[in-house]
């Protein structure tokens, strides 16, 4: 049900009907970087994009989710018309749209944001149980940045993993902080056992009164691990 | 936070009467948590609990939005509430090393209240008064240009009686030289 690595190779998991309201209905026409691609209306940009094999980088976007949280400020676009780059997981196509994915602006906002984000990742590929499938490693080489920081200082997360479930852990050091295991835990499991809490530099997912997930209403079903782009929520081996 | 005797029934009924003034609906959510804090000082968490069943939400959902919110506190406000300027003069005069005096002498951590509920412990951005930076508020009465040595000062003189000195054996030799009788405020400043 993820859609972290799968969205480029055509339709395969895409065909969500929840966000194409409306069904089979008027399709459009939008030109990315130069191509012309004929898309549902009313579909938002990055699905619509991503689903015709461009790629955007994205962490937090949930297609079905109706209001996106357009919190990773990775998924920028140029759209004709527009004085400022969008973030496309929040932008419905319209007829005659054209979207530009790579300019000097929003490459310079994707490099910050991914490198703002990996001031508190705990950088440790080799060792990491999403070594390979990992959306930031995706993003790095589709944009040719790099996987170091250099700009700023280091943060490391000192909160313990939480290892209490019988086959999974949650490292907090490796969360980027996208809530689509918490969205998956509220509308596809619909379990309601994790959320974001506190905020700042103390924001984490956590369960009710912050106990281990052994501890909380957590069904262990797994779903929220499905759903990480990164290591934070992984299988134990 | 463990709750006292007879705490669980009074959040019930406080809880109870709050929800029947509101409208049981997400919305009301900040309203709803707002009031229940109003009546209890502070968010206990059964109290979280009973709201998101009235609400219809997942606990946690609840409990994001307490910890969101510097409004809501989830510990009990202490008998005596200490709290710690935080603000840019104060940071830059060492307001975190007082701070963590605060934590370790009283063992707990920020945002928390002992488990006698003599003290709680927050941490406010600006008091208004930088030039005595750094401050702590002492219920409400400022302290100014607060040394490490005089957050004992300050506890002792709010009647702690810093038992860690009992459990810490490496510390009592230095500390029995403070004579226990002397006002508070010498003691403090003695050392």
């Amino acid at each position: 049900m993820s859609n972290n690595n799968g969205n480029n190779n055509g339709n395969k998991d895409s065909n969500n009907t929840g966000s194409n309201i409306g069904g089979k209905g008027k399709m459009v026409t939008i030109t990315i970087d130069d191509k012309k691609y004929e898309v549902p209306e009313g579909t938002r940009l990055l699905w619509a994009a991503l689903e015709n094999g461009v790629y955007i980088p994205h962490l937090c976007g949930i297609e079905e989710e109706e209001k996106p949280s357009a919190g990773c400020r990775l998924c920028f676009v140029e759209i004709e018309g527009f004085l400022n780059p969008t973030t496309s997981c929040t932008q419905p196509v319209k007829e005659g749209m054209i979207v530009r994915t790579r300019s000097k602006r929003i490459d310079r906002m994707v490099k910050n944001a991914f490198e703002l984000l990996l001031s508190n990742h705990r950088l440790n590929c080799g060792k990491c149980a999403a070594n390979g499938s990992c959306e930031l490693q995706k993003i790095a080489k589709e944009r040719g940045l790099k996987l170091r920081v250099s700009r700023m200082r280091k943060l490391d997360i000192e909160a313990p993993v939480d290892d209490s479930p019988e086959n999974f852990s949650y490292d907090p050091a490796k969360c980027v902080l996208c809530g689509r295991c918490v969205w998956v835990d509220h509308n596809v499991a619909k379990v309601g056992a994790i959320g974001l809490v506190r905020r700042g530099m103390g924001r984490k997912v956590a369960a009710f009164g912050e106990t281990t997930l052994a501890e909380s209403n957590c069904t262990q079903c797994g779903e929220c691990v499905q759903a990480c782009p990164v290591g934070a929520l992984a299988m134990k081996k | 936070m463990e709750l006292m005797e007879g705490e669980l029934e009074q959040i019930q009924s406080a809880v109870g009467e709050v929800l029947e003034k509101f409208d049981a609906d997400r919305e009301q959510l900040l309203p709803i948590l707002q009031a229940v804090q109003g009546r209890l000082g502070y968010l206990p968490r059964e109290a979280m609990k009973m709201v998101a069943a009235a609400v219809e939400i997942p606990e946690v959902d609840v409990y994001s939005v307490g910890t969101f919110y510097n409004q809501f506190r989830l510990s009990p406000p202490g008998k005596n509430q200490i709290k710690v300027c935080m603000g840019t003069a104060c940071h830059m005069t060492g307001g975190n090393i007082i701070m963590d005096s605060f934590e370790r002498r009283l063992e707990i951590e920020e945002g928390e209240t002992t488990k006698d509920r003599e003290f709680s412990l927050e941490r406010v951005a600006c008091v208004g008064c930088c030039a005595l930076a750094p401050v702590v508020l002492v219920n409400e009465e400022v302290e100014a240009k607060v040394r490490p040595t005089r957050v004992d000062g300050i506890l002792l003189g709010l009647g702690k009686e810093l038992p860690k000195k009992e459990a810490r054996p490496e510390d009592k030799a230095q500390d029995s030289a403070v004579p226990r009788d002397v006002s508070t405020q010498e003691a403090g400043d003695a050392r």
